[in-house]
């Protein structure tokens, strides 16, 4: 049945390290997404209640009464994350072929982005909350390894405060990529410990970890508890899907290779979290508090990514921030309930599909720049790479959201939920609205100084055309990144195709807004979006000297261009603070507390054996005194002993 | 006139006395390990008085235990004292302080 298919990919994926070749990795990716088609197919013939299958794997561990089984799920959810994950993996397979073709560790690239594939399907076909953790883990672990892969290279970083003054260089810096890793590694790692946490607490109230259990039981859980769950998984979400405590490593993980970005950082791991929301709904439905925390957190993250992204002059990073900002889309969707879990799951589709071009197109750049990341040393490229540029303006469409796009249909579902669901919601509307003003600022201003205008390389570089095997990924992402939203339209909510298609998994909103409201709605956001691109185009699109304009307005670029300062607020937080606290116990609690008493120990036995040596005088007759003094103590103990 | 074991007593214990009054005040060797001797000798006196007295052999049977003893240590004795006298020539025992801390 289905779920063994999905299984059967599990254990293709398992021998797949031993990968020589892209060819192969990529092959059996795309294997893995034929077996998910079928498997789709399949699932689509059965009728709406029939659609989630459970495949009862072989027990992992028994402790006491928990019982932990690689029990597999194969819903109507799992199958868009497991078809999403898969198709798009592919692609960026095939991509990397052509991306890291010069790259002498390229079959150690190709085994660990397969080990990746497959522990991001174990995460979303995991039937109970354990073996999605190792899913989880295991793409933090593959997150980290890629980010690092080129551990032994320098990178240049661009700095935005660059030619901030006049006649000043670029300011670029070389950066090695184990610190980003290490980063995002970290700031995983303390979403972790929520979904850790989480799952003990689970266990504790309920009594296993199976989603079917659980989920049955989420209703009648204290509301204390329910949110203390959910808030704890969301806590974990913001860890990987990079939101806002969290979501300083994702930006820095750009230092590793960009089909790397591309399908973790953008497509395919940072929407794990979301697809949790997705998957514990029941739970977060438990607790309004949690729900309101999920929006909130959401619209913030949205906003304040958007803003960073305008000031970011490393193209990748403009769409590190980008995503943030996209995820944030995503969780105010899953956040509202089931008025909106299909718009958010919905944005994630999409999002994947014009991220990873976005990406995928940055890469062809960068492949035919040497690796240059700077937006100020292109312009001009469309001439040059009319593939790449064509491609990523179908992508950059999609995100601004124009109309009949990917992401017009989708954000408009977000933005129309949030609306339609009132309260906070109202509020993550007009964030979203604004934010999506931003996206088409910041996207359009990267179009802009990347592929038009002036050209701007330096002498003696000749960017060229990504050769086909890159290019072929780029123009199947674009056209995705144009129909997708149409094939799978929930336009107008009801009757909405994707919708209904995971109405099984995620239950039917109760009520709809009425076309016309919509319709309004998402005329109002395209009209945002559209004011946002013609701001940029004003700016970038036409012979203004944009760096002059930089330069006049430096009080507001900086604090853009500095990230807002967050990174600064964490660093002093962490780093300063962690040094002062070092500080202290080495000079204080160790030099003094734990040195001073070992060195006092030893001063107090010396004292005592100078002490002591004077009775040692020699004299055996004072000997002899003291033997007489201790016989008579002795005598006298026994004459006078009560 | 019968001599109880009481004087037979205060003798041993004033030998005994004169035996550790020269062991403390003394500083020529051989007249403390006399005294020492002196002492010992008091010893085996109160064990004599105290068998007679019981009636029991035991005293007697350690008094010359002790006399044993008393030989080899002041065979052993007796032979330090020569080779430190060699070495120093002098038996005073506050010139042998060598173990001084």
């Amino acid at each position: 049945m289905l779920p063994l298919a999905g299984f059967a990919v599990n254990v293709l994926f398992g021998q797949r390290l031993r990968a020589l070749a892209g060819w192969v990795a990529t092959l059996a990716v795309a294997a893995a997404f034929v077996v998910a088609v079928a498997a789709l197919l399949e699932l689509l013939a059965q009728p709406g209640d029939a659609r989630t299958q459970i495949l009862r794997g072989s027990e992992w561990f028994t402790s006491g009464d928990l019982r932990i089984a690689f029990d597999l799920r194969w819903d109507p959810l799992s199958a868009t994350m497991a078809l999403v994950v898969t198709g798009v993996s592919s692609l960026i397979h095939l991509y990397s072929i052509g991306y890291m073709a010069d790259d002498e560790r390229r079959e150690t690239f190709f085994a660990w982005l397969n080990l990746f594939v497959a522990s991001m399907l174990v995460l979303v076909l995991a039937q109970n909350f354990v073996v999605m953790f190792l899913g989880w883990e295991g793409v933090g672990l593959c997150s980290y390894l890629l980010v690092g892969f080129w551990f032994n290279r320098r990178l240049l970083l661009v700095n935005p405060l660059g030619r901030l003054v006049e006649g000043q260089p670029d300011d670029t810096r070389e950066v090695w990529a184990p610190p980003a890793a290490k980063k995002a590694f970290i700031a995983n790692r303390i979403g972790d410990v929520g979904f850790l946490l989480a799952m003990f607490l689970i266990f504790a109230s309920v009594g296993s970890l199976d989603f079917d259990v659980v989920f049955g039981r989420a209703g009648s859980l204290a509301s204390g508890t329910a949110t203390a769950i959910a808030l704890l998984l969301f806590m974990a979400c913001t860890g990987k899907s990079a939101q806002f405590p969290l979501y300083v490593w994702l930006p820095d993980a750009m230092a590793g290779p960009t089909p790397v970005s591309a399908l973790i950082h953008a497509a395919t791991m940072v929407t794990a979290g979301v697809f949790l929301v997705a998957r514990t709904h029941v739970i977060f439905e438990a607790s309004g508090t949690a729900q309101t925390v999920v929006v909130l957190v959401g619209a913030g993250t949205a906003l304040l990514a958007a803003l960073i992204a305008i000031g970011q002059d490393d193209i990748k990073k403009i769409l590190a921030y980008s995503t943030v900002s996209q995820l944030g889309y995503m969780f105010i969707g899953v956040g509202l309930g089931p008025i909106g879990y299909a718009a958010g799951m919905f944005h994630l589709v999409t999002h994947a599909f014009f991220k990873a071009q976005l990406f995928l197109g940055a890469g062809s750049v960068m492949h035919g720049n040497d690796e240059d990341t700077d937006i100020k040393h292109f312009g001009g490229l469309r001439s040059v790479m009319p593939v790449t540029f064509w491609t990523t303006m179908a992508a950059w469409a999609a995100i601004i959201g124009v109309p009949l796009t990917a992401g017009f249909f989708s954000k408009d579902q977000v933005l129309a939920a949030a609306f339609e669901h009132g309260g906070i919601g109202r509020l993550a509307w007009v964030v979203g609205v604004l934010t999506a003003g931003l996206t088409a600022f910041y996207m359009t201003r990267y179009v802009f100084l990347t592929f038009l205008g002036e050209r701007r390389w330096p002498e003696g570089r000749h960017p060229h055309e990504s050769p086909p095997v890159m290019t072929l990924p780029l123009v199947v992402l674009g056209f995705l990144a144009l129909v997708a939203g149409f094939a799978l339209s929930t336009f107008t909510g009801e009757g909405g195709r994707f919708q209904r298609f995971l109405e099984p998994v995620l239950g039917a909103p109760e009520a709809h807004g009425s076309l016309a409201g919509a319709f309004w709605l998402s005329a109002l956001a395209t009209g945002v979006a559209a004011a946002g691109a013609i701001v940029a185009w004003l700016l970038y699109g036409r012979r203004v000297d944009w760096l002059a304009l930089r330069r006049r307005y430096a009080g507001a670029w900086r604090p853009l261009a500095e990230r807002l300062y967050v990174d600064q607020v964490y660093e002093f937080f962490t780093v300063n603070l962690g040094r002062a606290v070092a500080a202290y116990l080495a000079r204080t609690v160790d030099q003094r507390g734990i040195d001073g008493a070992v060195n006092g120990l030893a001063e107090l036995v010396g004292d005592s054996a100078r002490r002591g040596r004077r009775v040692q005088s020699g004299l055996v007759r004072s000997y002899a005194l003291g033997v007489l003094g201790g016989a008579v103590l002795i005598v006298a103990f026994l004459v006078f002993r009560p | 006139m019968r001599v109880g074991p009481g004087a037979y007593l205060l003798l041993s214990a004033i030998l005994f006395g004169i035996g550790v009054a020269g062991v403390l005040i003394r500083r020529n060797a051989i007249v403390v390990f006399m005294c020492i001797e002196l002492m010992l000798n008091a010893v085996n006196l109160s064990f004599i008085t105290f068998s007679k007295t019981n009636g029991a052999l035991d005293g007697q049977v350690l008094a010359f235990f002790v006399m044993v003893v008393a030989a080899a240590e002041v065979v052993v004795g007796l032979g330090i004292l020569v080779a430190i006298f060699r070495k120093r020539s002098s038996t005073s025992v506050d010139d042998v302080n060598l173990l001084k801390g």
